[in-house]
């Protein structure tokens, strides 16, 4: 960052990303000229992840639960979920969000075809993290030791006891981490959003930098993006730090 | 002799092409306890998990009180409420306290009223000498009494039938009497007892059957006396001579 203020052109660098007027004016917007804000684009950010973190906990689970399952009579859902884990961690997520975004539109089926581009966004993000967030709850369930199953069982409780009194709060503990991990990055990936035109805090400063020829609504974009996901990195860190301090004072 | 309980008949048991129980025949009677014997990797700890329904065998039937329990109608959850199961390793919920632990079976399987499970689960604790201990943690105790919990777990679901695989191994031996004391009086209540162990004393001083397993087989049973003093096969002798 030093660099930036001391090299040759500090003073440009200063006016074109750190002008505190142009910061201002980006993050309150400009009907009159067209110009978004930034502020309430990031808003926009903001419902959708908030909406899609709850689908993709709900989802995560779900195909999460097929995959662990052993009965033979669920095989055909273990292969749906497990190509459906393989195909959306394997494709780049923005390829995911130009065919639900530009995709669903064209096929002229009714209302899946009439939604705001914001909701195409959601689509895709949920997709794609589903996918990511299924692998994680399947480490955390496969990560209870089996004699937990059995113990539990031999106790005569049913598999869904099982599954709620000892395995999930147990797998819960393994899950939370890598969790937020993915909320962090989910965060920061509605973003992409913007390519499809969404008005959100990418986009909207864009639109200023374009207008105005001023990059300062960039900077103001990136520290908003900042102030959310930097809370949740630091509450993630001490959740580890915490996990790992009890976890030696068990084995002690 | 009285009523058959566990009846195991012509038990196999594979995992993928290795056969772990090869025609395993076994009674049971009330009031009964038998010991079972061998080596490691006999299929101890198999045949117990089989006569829990924990693992699904390949042939053979399983029955209790002369009911199969392999018949579709009959649920698993019910039967193991009356079998109970103490493992080698504990296995107890490492996020519940002690207290919790016996509580779980009675309050989530049996459904029984909280606070009169509470009031017994306590005694319980009492009597295995844990009682100041029912609000910590597992990670908390010894190996001896994180085992003498498991067992309490197991008894406060009034089992008919108690499946126990090497609950010794882990204890302190001044607590091993204690532990006997405590198996012998249940066995005078009328539970059955299935004890899998390697601890020869042990066997020979609470059972009425000794029965010897060797890789699979179910090779002889009879009274201690009988096993002990005069098995009848050589393979019997060697192991005998190897654990003593
Ligand atoms: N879940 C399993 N999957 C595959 N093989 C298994 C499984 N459980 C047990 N076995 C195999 O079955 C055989 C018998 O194991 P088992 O644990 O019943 O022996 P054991 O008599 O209890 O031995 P120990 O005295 O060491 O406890 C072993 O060869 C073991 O590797
Ligand atoms: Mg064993």
């Amino acid at each position: 960052m030093a660099v930036f203020f001391l090299a040759p052109g500090g003073s440009s660098v200063r006016y074109f990303f750190f002008n505190p007027r142009q910061m201002w004016d980006s993050f309150v917007g400009n009907p009159a000229k067209g110009l978004s804000s930034v502020g309430i684009g990031l808003l926009t950010n903001i419902w959708m992840f908030l909406l899609c973190e709850v689908l993709v906990l709900i989802i995560g689970l779900l195909i999460a639960s097929v995959r662990t399952s052993q009965s033979p009579v669920l095989l055909p859902f273990r292969l749906l979920a497990t190509g459906f884990t393989d195909i959306f961690r394997g494709i780049p997520i923005l390829l995911v969000i130009y065919m639900v975004g530009f995709g669903l539109p064209e096929l002229g089926i009714g209302a899946i075809s009439r939604q705001s581009i914001a909701v195409y966004g959601c689509v895709a993000l949920t997709l794609t993290y589903s996918a990511y967030v299924a692998e994680v709850y399947r480490a955390g369930l496969n990560s209870v030791a089996n004699g937990q199953l059995l113990a539990a069982r031999s106790l005569g409780l049913t598999h869904a006891a099982t599954m709620r009194r000892v395995v999930l709060p147990q797998a819960i503990r393994t899950v939370i981490p890598p969790l937020l991990n993915d909320f962090i990055s989910l965060q920061k990936d509605t973003a992409l959003v913007s390519t499809l035109g969404a008005i959100e805090a990418t986009r909207a400063a864009q639109i200023y930098a374009a207008t105005e020829f001023n990059y300062s609504g960039y900077v103001v974009a990136a520290l908003l993006f900042l102030a959310l996901t930097v809370p949740l990195t630091r509450f993630t860190d001490r959740l580890i730090a915490r996990d790992r301090s009890r976890r030696l004072a068990g084995a002690s | 002799m009285s009523e058959v309980v566990l009846e195991l008949d012509n038990v196999v048991k594979r995992f993928d092409d290795n056969e772990v129980l090869s025609g395993v025949s076994l009674r049971l009677h009330r009031h009964e306890v038998v010991c079972l014997i061998g080596a490691s990797g006999s299929g101890k700890s198999t045949l117990l998990r089989c006569a829990n329904l924990l693992e699904t065998i390949d042939s053979g039937s399983i029955s209790l009180f002369n009911q199969s329990l392999l018949d579709d109608r009959v649920d698993p959850d019910l039967v193991r409420r009356h079998i109970a199961m103490v493992f080698q390793t504990f296995n107890l919920f490492p996020h519940l306290s002690v207290l919790d632990n016996v509580l779980l079976g009675p309050v989530h399987a049996l459904k029984r009223n909280k606070a009169e499970a509470r009031e017994e689960a306590r005694e319980m604790l009492s009597r295995i000498g844990l009682l100041e201990r029912a609000n910590e943690f597992p990670d908390r105790l010894s190996g001896g009494q994180q085992q003498r919990v498991a067992i309490a777990r197991s008894l406060v679901m009034r089992p008919t039938l108690l499946l126990l695989d090497e609950v010794t191994s882990a204890l302190d031996p001044t607590l091993v009497g204690e532990v006997l004391d405590l198996l012998r009086d249940l066995a005078h209540q009328g539970t059955t007892m299935l004890i899998a162990t390697h601890e020869m004393n042990f066997a020979r001083d609470v059972a009425h059957q000794i029965a010897y397993l060797d890789r699979g087989v179910l090779l002889e049973q009879g009274t201690p006396d009988e096993l002990f003093t005069n098995p009848r096969h050589e393979s019997t002798k060697n192991f005998l001579n190897r654990v003593r």
